[in-house]
């Protein structure tokens, strides 16, 4: 051992590279970091860009990663990739959409927090289901 | 013959009704798949999270992010509601809203107070109609859990706990167990508990914690990034359970629906028979007494 370590590229919706590896270069916020076995635990972010990966008797691969995290521990390297382009900014703008879509649908709400309401809303509903569920089972 | 042709014609509209709902369950069938493979392909991103940031609460770091951190005093709940943009998927909705109210109101009573986000049109219809204080929301997300289209929603949130608006945070949705069995689940978000935390490495854990990570550019910024990265993740693997459960909800209650719409032709057909021979029968008697009395 000691000449490959394992390395997983995983992004929130797929795994994009499992696999042992024994060289690898990521695009990392401070500059392209080159990672052998047994490297120091390094957490850093990485900007986008392609990762190279050498692993054993292939050739080397691109894997483009638009942005995500970096972690290296001596015998496993994780990216977490982004699937979204994202910045500070672009976050911000959404949060605030996110919130001016909310503050609109909240203008025409009737009035303070009506539980007994609500629960009547939702009893019925309730109701009406097992109604049916009875009605199903009586019929068999 | 006056009710026969009633009787076809309803016939005929359960009929008619009977295609769409096969129609829904086949199209469920289909997307129920595509949820599930979504929600299974998930679960390595939300693992190996949760790797870096057990090794990042256990490695030495001169930096302890606020998730982490328990707080004292309860005052503020932020909660997150997960439902379906669509109906026609049986108690699905139903059953997350009304556990989320029942807690809500438990909270109230406690007197804490409330601020709610709303990831799907259900939810935030419900909220907004009984006039719960909604800070975000996501709708129309479609068939594909788009981490994008969170972010924004959830940023609110986090910036909430973050500012101290919020003292905890929980989220509502429903888990995905089999097609037939979905549960709708409460769960906390913020601050992490440990279980969150160390669950996974917990087999392989390492008493030495006098290492640390070299962090580039700082420290701060990176944790807060997989922090964030990592809550965002939380809520994306409940999205996508959550989507999963309503289309195989939808599934089987459109399956219902066919079901019940072949007992009802079957007993229609029946009538319209009964109806048809009831009018030959009178035809021909009168027909009888009718040479009888010639």
């Amino acid at each position: 051992m000691g000449t490959v370590f394992h390395l997983d590229i995983v992004s929130a919706e797929e795994s994009i590279y499992s696999g042992p590896v024994e060289f690898l270069v990521a695009p990392a916020q401070m500059g392209e970091v080159g990672i052998y076995p047994r490297h120091t635990p390094l957490l850093t972010r990485i900007n986008s860009g392609m990762v190279r990966i050498k692993a054993q008797l292939k050739d080397e691969e691109l894997v483009y990663v638009s942005g995500g995290v970096l972690e290296v521990q001596p015998d496993v390297v994780t990216i977490l990739a982004d699937t979204a382009v994202r910045s500070h900014d672009l976050d911000e703008a959404k949060a605030i959409e996110a919130k001016r879509a909310a503050e609109e649908a909240m203008k025409n709400r009737e009035s303070e927090l009506d539980y007994a309401k609500a629960q009547a809303e939702l009893m019925e509903a309730m109701a009406q289901l097992a109604a049916i569920d009875k009605l199903r089972k009586r019929k068999h | 013959m006056a009710g026969s042709r009633e009787i076809r014609n309803k016939i005929k509209s359960v009929k008619n009704t009977q295609k769409i709902t096969r129609a829904m369950e086949m199209v469920a069938a289909s997307k129920m798949r595509k949820a599930q493979d979504r929600m299974k392909k998930a679960r390595p991103y939300g693992e190996k999270i949760r790797n870096v940031a057990a090794h990042m609460s256990r490695a030495n770091t001169e930096y302890r992010h606020p998730f982490l951190i328990e707080r004292d005093t309860v005052k503020r709940v932020g909660i997150v509601i997960v439902t379906s943009d669509k109906g026609l998927c049986g108690g699905l909705n139903t059953n997350v809203l009304r556990k989320a109210l029942n807690q809500m109101k438990r909270w109230e009573a406690e007197g804490e107070q409330l601020e709610v986000c709303c990831i799907g049109n259900k939810g935030l219809g419900f909220m907004s109609r009984i006039g719960a204080n909604v800070i975000s929301q996501v709708i129309a997300l479609g068939d594909t859990p788009d981490i994008a289209k969170l972010i924004g929603a959830v940023k609110v949130v986090l910036d909430g706990y973050t500012q101290d608006r919020f003292d905890r945070v929980f989220i509502f949705y429903n888990r995905f167990i089999n097609t037939m069995k979905q549960e709708p689940v409460m769960e906390q978000l913020l601050p992490l508990t440990d279980e969150r935390i160390q669950g996974v490495e917990s087999a392989n854990e390492r008493p030495n914690t006098s290492w640390d990570y070299i962090y580039e550019p700082e420290a701060k910024p990176v944790i807060d990034d997989v922090m964030i990265r990592y809550v965002e993740a939380l809520i994306y693997q409940a999205v996508a359970e959550n989507m999963a459960s309503e289309q195989s909800a939808r599934m089987v209650a459109m399956k219902a629906a066919s079901d019940n719409a072949g007992n009802v032709i079957d007993e229609l057909t029946l009538i319209y028979n009964k109806s048809r021979q009831a009018a030959i029968t009178k035809e021909l008697s009168e027909i009888v007494g009718g040479a009888a009395a010639v």
